[in-house]
């Protein structure tokens, strides 16, 4: 083995019944390095990392550690784990009422005379995170901390248990700026005492800010691996989608329309949910973008489930198309037109055992009721109309869901929607976790919606992707909606002012 | 060898492999088990005594798999609540007295109040697990308690007897129809409930909510509703059963009319390859799954079997029949498969 690798994989491959997941993939990482893991979705980074982690088994091609004679194959993640390699998820998977000590020593407690020795294991947790300068309760629920501090501790959990290798796999994605801040900080200390790390990540500021090397996956083969500083961002994305950069910033907005004079769609008044947003107005017109901005937390998506009666509003009035609706439950605002997409995919978007088909149908079959079932045969053809339509990658219609990589699941919620034909649709963060290519088919076709005379709110945690797609943004700030700014006041400075407190001094 | 792969992997591929192990066995045993004779125009024989026996197990199944499929828990209360239903039944025909030979309400009068009786049920135990979210074993659990009791007190501890000849029409021959009445009732309630589910969208409702209820309410469908209408439809199953067990021993007998049903008709919808944290689900497993159930029992009598040791018997069958079509079986099976094919590439190169 070379000087300073820790672990390297050759000539991996894994197929899936009907798709070739992984091919003749190589990879290798050193030790005290940030190595990045890029690729669209379905381009075998998740299976990469599923087949080193031993949750899938690989078919092809050897996997070997430093320290370690032969070839490894990890047949669980536990056995990867004692092999020197931990993985930390975007969901954190550790037991939200236990203490933080608890988690970190669960399954491997100091003991005294068999008991546990909870004053020692309290006294190890802290001194284990103060090294890694996390000052906490160490004694506390694990629930009572951010996201982003249950990430730390579940990565301090994994590097104690002697991580030779860390995976973060999508570590950032609900993580506001300053935590991510912190997450690098902590990153980095790990990276001077020899971890070697795989970052798995969309946001490609943060893998240049970061990383030493990226490797590049596509449709389940190597496209390469390279050092940061001699890969520009363009080439990069022009890698992983394996053709010229379609320039995201292309997609520009064309014959600026007066919306303002159209009809009207949505109307609040007042409207508004004890606990989660404060009462506000909003008018949204015919043809219009409308994005909510604001951070983490501020109600956002809070004021879209208002709406749409996701979380039952319990003041003001909503008026659809200047008549008054009561909104009980989401069906009621899907027969006044209405369409919501999620912002948590996995909980509550797909169905997960449900095939491609009936994921589409369901919304459409829901809005028509349960007499009326849909023939088999129109049900083939609007599913294959909109797989053809949203380019969705399924082996089949029939195919479970859960077995469709992320962005494709997104795109099949989009059908799922656009087959009930909205007057008005809701979109929570729908690019998150998704790659730059359906970033881009997805806020192309928002602004063709919106032409054809739909009225979108799009919320995004991406300023630069709301400017692009946006005619008009409501700012939110602490549960309230505090402002409202036109397109030509759009810019990522104004944008910035207004979140941070400058439209309005209340 | 394509073809091969295709039966295996048909969704009821082992619910039926192990009914017809089962059947094997049955036939080993017992060479006659599949003679039919006609006495005094009425079919007789093993096959058909499982067949009219399974009846009141194939209806509690189709209800439970249906709660199983919305909720992902179990109706453990099914069994009292077919005890309910048959001493409300006798109790409004022998019009409050303990023994009779005629009458003393219409018969249709206390069939439909059993029935509504069990819809009742079910409207209870909906309302707990849709309504106030309680877990299903546990809001079951009351009814699975009190039922028996409720049964008590209808009969007033005593046990009815209804002794009017046309009242073990339900439980045996129609004069002239040479099969058991059970057996047309299962066929209706069978039909129907598929008919339902295929016909109009109730089938992916259920699917939909047992897998994803926050999605699914999301996607514009009542997911309290729907886990509510399921039990609602169990208790009514729990109803007709309680009636079919009643007719065939002409009385209400609080204490055993269904006792220990509902375990039986849970086992049933695990054996027709149905998963138990609901979500998708197959009616005809669970059917299947049922005369599985049965088939077992009579061939264990048949071997003569004490019914007290039965059950340790019936044990063992369930023991291996569930973890035959375990997944971590399958896997076992895949890897002997994929060594075999190993060696004989070996053994090729070589």
């Amino acid at each position: 083995m070379e000087q300073g690798v820790v672990l390297t994989m050759r000539q991996i491959g894994k197929t899936f019944p009907g798709v070739i997941a992984l091919e003749n993939v190589d990879f290798t990482l050193r030790k005290g390095e940030i190595h990045a893991l890029m690729g669209e979705n379905g381009a075998g980074k998740s299976t990469l990392i599923k087949v080193l982690t031993g949750v899938e088994e690989f078919e092809t091609g050897e996997i070997k550690m430093y320290g370690r004679d032969g070839a490894i194959i990890n047949k669980s993640p536990q056995e990867a784990q004692k092999n020197g390699i931990s993985t930390v998820y975007q969901e954190v998977n550790l037991c939200p009422n236990l203490s933080v000590a608890e988690n970190l020593f669960i399954g491997r407690e100091p003991r005294r005379a068999k008991m546990i020795d909870w004053k020692k294991m309290n006294q190890k947790s802290k001194e284990l995170l103060a090294s890694l300068d996390i000052e906490i309760d160490v004694t506390k629920a694990l629930e009572n901390y951010s996201i982003a501090i249950q990430q730390m501790i579940a990565i301090a959990r994994a590097v104690d248990m002697s991580a030779k290798v860390l995976i973060l796999d999508e570590p950032t994605s609900s993580l506001d700026d300053s935590e991510v801040e912190k997450l690098f900080a902590l990153m980095k200390k790990l990276k001077k005492d020899g971890v070697g790390i795989i970052f798995v990540t969309h946001f490609l500021e943060q893998v240049y800010a970061i990383c030493d090397h990226i490797t590049v996956l596509r449709n389940g083969r190597l496209v390469g691996e390279y050092a940061v500083e001699h890969l520009p961002r363009v080439q990069l994305v022009a890698k992983m989608m394996g053709k010229d950069f379609d320039d995201l910033a292309a997609i520009k907005k064309v014959g600026e329309q007066n919306n303002e004079e159209k009809e009207i769609i949505i109307e609040a008044k007042q409207l508004g949910r004890v606990g989660s947003i404060k009462p506000f107005n909003i008018q949204i017109h015919k043809g219009e973008v409308i994005g909510l901005s604001g951070l983490l937390g501020s109600g956002r998506s809070e004021l879209a489930r208002c709406i749409y009666g996701a979380d039952k509003s319990d003041s003001g009035e909503l008026l659809v198309k200047g008549e008054k609706l009561l909104v009980g439950a989401p069906i009621h605002a899907m027969q006044n037109g209405m369409a919501y997409l999620p912002e948590n995919r996995k909980e509550e978007g797909i169905i997960a055992d449900l095939s491609v088909r009936e994921n589409i149908m369901i919304a459409l079959q829901a809005k028509r009721g349960m007499l009326k079932l849909i023939s088999k045969k129109e049900q083939e053809q609007f599913t294959d109309k909109y797989i053809d339509l949203l380019q969705i990658k399924t082996a089949d219609r029939e195919t479970p869901i859960k077995q469709l990589s992320g962005g494709n699941q997104q795109k099949v919620i989009l059908a799922r929607w656009l087959l009930t034909d909205p007057d008005f649709l809701i979109l929570d963060e729908p690019t998150r976790g998704i790659d730059i290519g359906t970033k881009t088919e997805i806020q192309k076709l928002v602004l063709e919606l919106a032409k054809k005379g739909m009225a979108v709110m799009f919320i995004s945690s991406e300023i630069e992707e709301m400017i692009r797609t946006c005619s008009k943004m409501a700012v939110l700030r602490d549960g309230c909606k505090v402002g409202e700014l036109k397109e030509e006041e759009l810019s990522q400075d104004s944008i910035m002012k207004a979140i941070a407190g400058g439209v309005k001094n209340e | 060898m394509n073809k091969i792969k295709k039966i295996t992997s048909y969704e009821l591929f082992l619910p039926i492999m192990c009914f017809i192990l089962v059947l094997l066995i049955n036939v080993i045993k017992t060479p006659t088990f599949f003679e039919v004779s006609i006495k005094n125009g009425v079919f007789y024989g093993y096959i058909i005594d499982v067949i009219n026996r399974a009846s009141e197990l194939v209806i509690l199944a189709v209800g439970m798999t249906l709660v199983v499929a919305s909720s992902g828990g179990t109706d453990i209360s099914v069994g009292a609540v077919m005890s309910v239903a048959a001493a409300l039944c006798c109790y409004i025909l022998a019009g409050g007295q303990q023994t009779i030979n005629a009458y003393q309400n219409p018969y249709v009068l206390g069939i439909l109040l059993a029935l509504v009786v069990g819809v009742v049920c079910g409207c209870f135990n909906g309302f707990l697990v849709a309504k106030m979210k309680i877990q299903p074993m546990v809001a079951t659990l009351i009814l699975f308690t009190a039922g028996r009791g409720i049964a008590q007190l209808i009969t007033k501890g005593q046990i009815t007897y209804i002794r009017v000849e046309n009242y073990k029409l339900l439980g045996a021959n129609i004069p002239g129809i040479p099969l058991p009445t059970t057996i047309f009732v299962v066929v209706i309630v069978v039909l129907i409930t598929n008919i339902v589910l295929k016909k109009t969208a109730l089938g992916l409702y259920i699917q939909s909510v047992g897998i994803n209820a926050k999605a699914s309410r999301l996607v514009g469908l009542k997911s309290s509703r729907i886990i509510f209408l399921t039990y609602v439809f169990c208790g009514l199953c729990a109803g007709i059963a309680g009636l079919m067990a009643s007719s065939r021993i002409y009385s209400a007998d609080a204490n055993n009319i269904g006792l220990n049903m509902e375990l039986d008709a849970i086992l049933a919808v695990a054996l027709g390859g149905n998963s138990l944290s609901g979500g998708k689900f197959t009616l005809l497993g669970s059917v299947i799954g049922a005369y599985t159930i049965q088939a077992l029992t009579t061939t264990l009598y048949a071997m003569s079997v004490s019914a007290d040791q039965l059950p340790v018997y019936k044990a063992i069958v369930v023991v291996i029949i569930v973890s035959l079509q375990s997944k971590e079986f399958k896997k076992i099976v895949r890897g002997l498969k994929d060594k075999k094919a190993d060696g004989r590439k070996e053994e090729q190169v070589a």
